[in-house]
């Protein structure tokens, strides 16, 4: 397997206070796999994703780093190429499925605008594209589902369409932000599988933002726990989950309530585990220690 | 059973359905509760659990009276209050308590924390009664004076529950209190909720549509689809030999951190993956 998607060195900063969001960051999500990134709030998972995706705030900038996109750096190309580059090769699930479709465009269009206009799709090819594309992800009568508004369908439909039209131009790379925390666990579970199963089938590589580990457990090969921007631990699914290497990742299990072990104590965060993660934190500021110090598994 | 604090029998919910309505006349009427039957015993903290849709939210509002019941009853410490007036309402309102979902938009932010928690008192923010309820959930005394956007997302959530508990109510309606919060600060609102409800002797309806979640606080359950109970069992039954094939189901959708059980395929081997993301 080769490595689809190589973040290098990444740091990121606000551009009035110079705030840094991300910490020399390094990913690597190899073609076709599936890398999770997990981090309480603020913790910049989402802002590599949209790093990686050129649609960085205004207001925050990259300080240094390279973003390696199928082998091009992304961040030494002009505007315009990168804009080219990402959308021909990475595309995004986004969270929240009520706000990210137009409420007042028909669902087709949504869907076929991106191929037609920005990959220069002839028309016919983009609708049967469309078309195959919610049979893939399990929409009955697609054709009439794209002549609907957004408001007509529930919110679980709303999540497929939005994984149709990320697969639609077969990408390579696709970063779901988040897709499934506005949905019910029975309707997240459906949407997991699916992203799981069209992700695998496709050999797309999958960077997986989220927030709940027990996801992370259930669909990633990889992952990254970030705290304040800084990656703690970069490891396998299976080695996190045996046992966690950096104390505040194993701190975060911890924490993550259990159904199946309702007698272990739910622990928050210890304070001390906090401190050390500020003060590794700081020395990684200070230029003490290498940002990302241990790789392995 | 004397020993219930609540007891509700058949409470039906309805409202109008504007999507429906005539021009003239009345709206056809839409069932959001579909006749319910519970008791909670006192001192026993109640899960309800549920899709969204599913009423949980509806059921709590008209358990405090929020949302006026359709038919059925509600006896609250064996008074039958399913329809009493505001001003009858008014001396029992102080033990029956909410904490809500959103401290943000339920916590004034043009007062501080001290008069919040003094104003359903009707206190000044000096007063002692402020001051052991910020010391109950764990916040220092200077927080009095701070206002709610000073504070962190753990921490109002904390003054929440500090302006419930100062009323020293029987009872208090936690709605999806914990839903906004990341792991390690909703491990410690959990573990303080506890504390409070074997501390102080409350008895607690807990909202929320996180299995992992009531399964650690609570010690019964309420499954709930559509606008009915489906499931009323101890946390123990209902999570280990569930009767009703939507709670199996809720249950078999809750991602466990255990990746050895796998939803889509099993994880590539560690070894090709290492090799594969070691530097170029």
């Amino acid at each position: 397997m080769s490595v689809f998607l190589s973040v290098r060195n990444l740091s990121v900063r606000l551009r009035n206070t110079r705030e840094r969001l991300l910490r020399s960051v390094d990913i690597d999500v190899p073609a076709g796999a599936v890398c999770g990134l997990v981090g309480e709030s603020g913790a910049g998972k989402s802002m590599i994703g949209k790093a990686v995706l050129g649609v960085l705030p205004r207001a925050a900038e990259v300080v240094e780093g390279e973003i390696f996109l199928d082998g091009e750096d992304l961040l030494a190309m002009s505007p315009d190429r990168r804009r080219k580059a990402i959308g021909a090769k990475a595309a995004l699930i986004p969270q929240d499925p009520m706000t990210a479709l137009n409420p007042s465009r028909k669902i087709g269009p949504q869907i076929t605008d991106r191929l037609v206009d920005i990959l220069g799709w002839p028309k016919a090819g983009a609708f049967s594209r469309a078309q195959e594309v919610l049979s893939e992800v399990r929409i009955p009568e697609p054709e009439r589902v794209m002549r609907l508004y957004p408001h007509e369908l529930s919110g679980g439909m709303r999540q497929r369409v939005l994984i149709a039209s990320a697969f639609a131009a077969e990408p390579k790379l696709i970063v779901a932000d988040e897709p499934t925390t506005a949905l019910d666990v029975t309707v997240q579970k459906q949407i997991l599988q699916l992203i799981a199963e069209l992700q695998a089938r496709h050999g797309t590589a999958l960077l997986f933002v989220t927030h709940d580990l027990g996801v992370v457990a259930k669909i990633c090969d990889r992952l990254s726990v970030l705290y304040a921007g800084l990656v703690v631990e970069d490891t396998s699914v299976e080695d996190f989950f045996a046992a966690p290497d950096h104390a505040y990742s194993a701190a975060l299990l911890a924490a993550t309530p259990r159904h199946d072990a309702p007698e272990s104590s739910l622990l928050p965060v210890p304070q001390d585990v906090i401190d050390a993660v500020r003060g590794q934190v700081a020395a990684v500021d200070a230029g003490w220690v290498p940002a990302q110090g241990r790789r392995h598994g | 059973m004397a020993e219930s604090l609540f007891s509700v029998r058949s409470l039906r919910v309805t409202v109008p359905d504007m999507t429906r309505k005539p021009l003239f006349g009345p709206a056809p009427r839409l069932e959001i509760l579909g006749g319910v039957s519970f008791d909670v015993a006192r001192g026993a903290v109640l899960g309800i659990v549920g899709g969204s849709g599913s009423g949980k939210t509806t059921l709590g509002r008209a358990l405090v009276r929020l949302i006026e019941p359709s038919a059925g009853g509600i006896l609250f410490d064996g008074r039958d209050i399913t329809h009493l007036d505001d001003a009858a309402m008014r001396p029992l309102r102080r033990r029956i308590q909410m904490i809500f979902q959103d401290p943000m938009s339920s916590l004034n932010p043009r007062l501080t924390v001290g008069r919040i928690i003094a104003a359903p008192l009707g206190a000044r923010a000096g007063d002692p009664r402020v001051a052991e309820a910020l010391d109950q959930v764990g916040l220092p005394q200077s927080f009095a004076r701070r206002y709610p956007h000073e504070l962190s997302g753990g921490q109002r959530q904390r003054v929440g529950i500090a302006r419930a508990v100062a009323m020293r109510p029987d009872f208090i309606l936690a709605d999806e209190i914990v839903s906004g919060l990341d792991v390690s600060t909703q491990a410690q609102v959990l573990n303080l909720l506890s504390r409070l409800v074997s501390d102080l002797g409350l008895t607690l309806a807990f909202i929320s549509h996180d299995l992992s979640v009531i399964r650690r606080l609570c010690d019964r359950v309420l499954v709930m689809r559509a606008g009915v109970i489906v499931e009323d069992a101890t946390a123990a039954q209902a999570f280990e030999h569930p009767s009703h094939d939507y709670t199996r189901e809720l249950l078999a959708a809750i991602p466990t951190p255990d990746p050895s059980v796998r939803w889509g395929r099993p994880p590539a081997k560690a070894g090709e993956m290492s090799a594969a993301s070691r530097k170029p």
